[in-house]
């Protein structure tokens, strides 16, 4: 336990001295949410296209840029890390120590939660102050939501850490990842007005389902069940392929 | 018999058959018929040895001998084909979490984040012992005092390489493992850490040391076992395997003569060997001084007939066919 802390401890400074990951994790969700918020404003549609859901484009994109939050850490900020690791024997020198995987696995995850909760507050302080958009409705659900939705991002990122041969191909498949998400996944442009082609690439990434299941409690709609399952269903097979392909070196 | 249980100086809490092994033969490892085989290329072919409580062991021997993968295989970091191996009673892969607790590693090319800072290092391994540990001792002695708040990333190769052994030791191990420890230090700094590392033995903490500089094994090393494509090819100390394995004495002078076929007459004198102007005889015994008593006879004077006394090089050589430095 003693050792988690201090791991977990390290880990949350190695990430805040990481000049890339503190872009995507806090300062890339707060330009969207300003330009989008700048661009459509905070007033639901009344053309009766029902784009954003109905509801004002601040108050739909603040969930979603929190998802996005999540995502920059699991898929971009993640893979990056565990990939040096390897690659700079890093792992190993722990694997050599009594720290096991569960150290490892744990501290990212207490990291992934400190960060993302941070990255949400700042989101929607400025999503407030900027376009006075509505505070979250149901927090029995919401909370939850985003427990989910960081295990799931997480997960991810430790998945993709341990498959990925090296920094490069990291980095690469991170971003790549991370871009698609952003556009197509519900970050981007309302999914209303997107064509179907575009529409069935997003609802293949899993922020898809983040943002749903973020979405609907922050907005008063309630819990989605199916996209809670499908989240979970994620989480679980990538841990379950982490477990299977992880290696220390 | 009655057989008087001498206190150990170890808590409890190591496993039982660990004290009875130190008492009964004084060993803290055990390594039996260890093998490791990969992709039908053994790396370990039946190696069996012993280390001895509080002595400094060296593992000696070319790139691609086996060195590495036995002492990973003793650390529990890599599985092994078959074989029997006891570190402080533990079974290194069957006992890992509680192996590692008590001993010390230093491995080859790791590395650290490049932003953690040396502290920060220090203070995170020191958690991962079994009892809380003062590092700042270490942090002097090893020479990083004032690099205390440097990030990995900006420390010199030495700096590193200095913190890693730091590391290696933070735990307060019974048992430590040093894999190529002075690559990238300098000359006194490699001196300074053979000192260190005597001081640490002299403690009682027993030294498991890979290397392939042969001055830091003759230096350092209580017993070395030079290891040779996967097998053990000897383990003594490093004077009896200079004395069993390169008894021969080595006479050289330089002479622009060429009829020097007589020396192979000489008493004592086994061969002789031309490069050039010089010439190597090899024999034993008093062969210094009747290889030079004929010289004079024959009217050669050389201003540098010497004898060189036989080196752990000269053992290595022998026993892997190879110079290290190749």
């Amino acid at each position: 336990m003693k050792s988690l802390l201090k791991l977990t401890w390290v880990e949350l400074k190695l990430f805040f001295r990481e000049p890339l990951t503190l872009v995507f994790s806090f300062a890339l969700p707060v330009v969207f949410l300003l330009v989008m918020g700048g661009v459509f404003g905070n007033k639901p549609d009344t053309t009766g296209m029902h784009i954003y859901r109905g509801v004002g484009a601040v108050n739909y994109y603040n969930p979603a840029y929190i998802a996005l939050v999540l995502a920059s850490i699991g898929i971009v900020a993640m893979p990056v890390h565990l990939t040096a690791y390897r690659e700079r024997r890093v792992l190993k020198r722990f694997h050599a120590s009594s720290l096991s995987v569960w150290h490892i696995v744990g501290s990212q995850v207490l990291v992934s939660f400190f960060i993302a909760v941070l990255g949400s507050i700042l989101l929607t302080i400025v999503s407030m102050l900027v376009y006075h958009s509505e505070a979250p409705k149901m927090w029995g659900y919401l909370i939850p939501a985003f427990i989910l939705g960081t295990l799931c991002f997480t997960s991810l990122g430790v998945m993709l850490g341990a498959i990925l041969p090296n920094t490069r191909a990291a980095q690469g498949v991170g971003l790549m990842l991370f871009f698609v998400m952003m556009i197509l996944g519900g970050a981007g442009p309302p999914p209303e007005v997107m064509g179907t082609v575009m529409r069935d690439v997003g609802k293949a990434t899993p922020i898809w389902y983040v943002i749903e299941l973020l979405q609907d409690p922050w907005l008063g709609f309630g819990w989605q069940v199916i996209a809670s399952l499908i989240v979970g269903g994620i989480t679980l097979v990538a841990t379950a392929i982490t477990v299977k392909f992880f290696k220390w070196d | 018999m009655e057989c008087k249980k001498s206190p150990s100086i170890f808590d409890n809490s190591l496993s039982p058959s660990y004290d009875l092994m130190v008492m009964l033969n004084g060993s803290v490892i055990e390594v039996s018929n260890l093998r490791k085989t990969y992709k039908s290329i053994a790396a370990i072919d039946d190696v069996s040895f012993q280390v001895r409580e509080g002595e400094i062991f060296g593992l000696l021997g070319p790139n691609g001998a086996g060195k590495t993968t036995t002492v990973e295989c003793l650390q529990g970091l890599r599985h092994r084909d078959s074989g029997i191996i006891k570190v402080l009673g533990f079974d290194p892969e069957a006992d890992a979490s509680s192996l590692k607790k008590l001993i010390g590693s230093q491995l080859q090319e790791s590395a650290l984040p490049d932003r953690i800072k040396v502290w920060e290092a220090l203070d995170l391994f020191a958690s991962t012992g079994k009892i809380a540990v003062d590092w700042s001792a270490l942090i002097e002695q090893w020479g990083l005092k004032e690099k205390r708040n440097a990030a990995f990333g900006t420390l010199s190769g030495g700096q590193r390489q200095r913190l890693l052994i730091a590391l290696a030791l933070v735990n307060n191990p019974k048992v430590v493992f040093l894999d190529e420890m002075t690559t990238g230090l300098d000359p006194a700094a490699r001196r300074v850490t053979w000192d260190l590392i005597k001081a640490i033995r002299d403690r009682g903490t027993t030294v498991i040391l890979v290397t392939h500089f042969m001055d830091e094994a003759e230096n350092l090393c209580d017993r070395i076992a030079i290891m040779n494509n996967g097998k053990l090819a000897a383990l003594d100390t490093p004077q009896n395997l200079i004395n069993i394995h390169a008894n021969q004495i080595k006479v050289i002078f330089s002479t622009e003569r060429t009829d020097i076929d007589w020396l192979k007459t000489v008493p004592h004198v086994h061969t002789f060997s031309r490069n050039g102007r010089q010439v190597a005889v090899e024999g034993d015994g008093p062969v210094l001084a009747l290889v030079a008593s004929e010289l004079v006879k024959h009217g050669i004077v050389p201003l540098d007939l010497r004898k060189e006394q036989p080196s752990l090089e000269d053992v290595f050589l022998k026993i892997t066919g190879r110079s290290v430095v190749e």
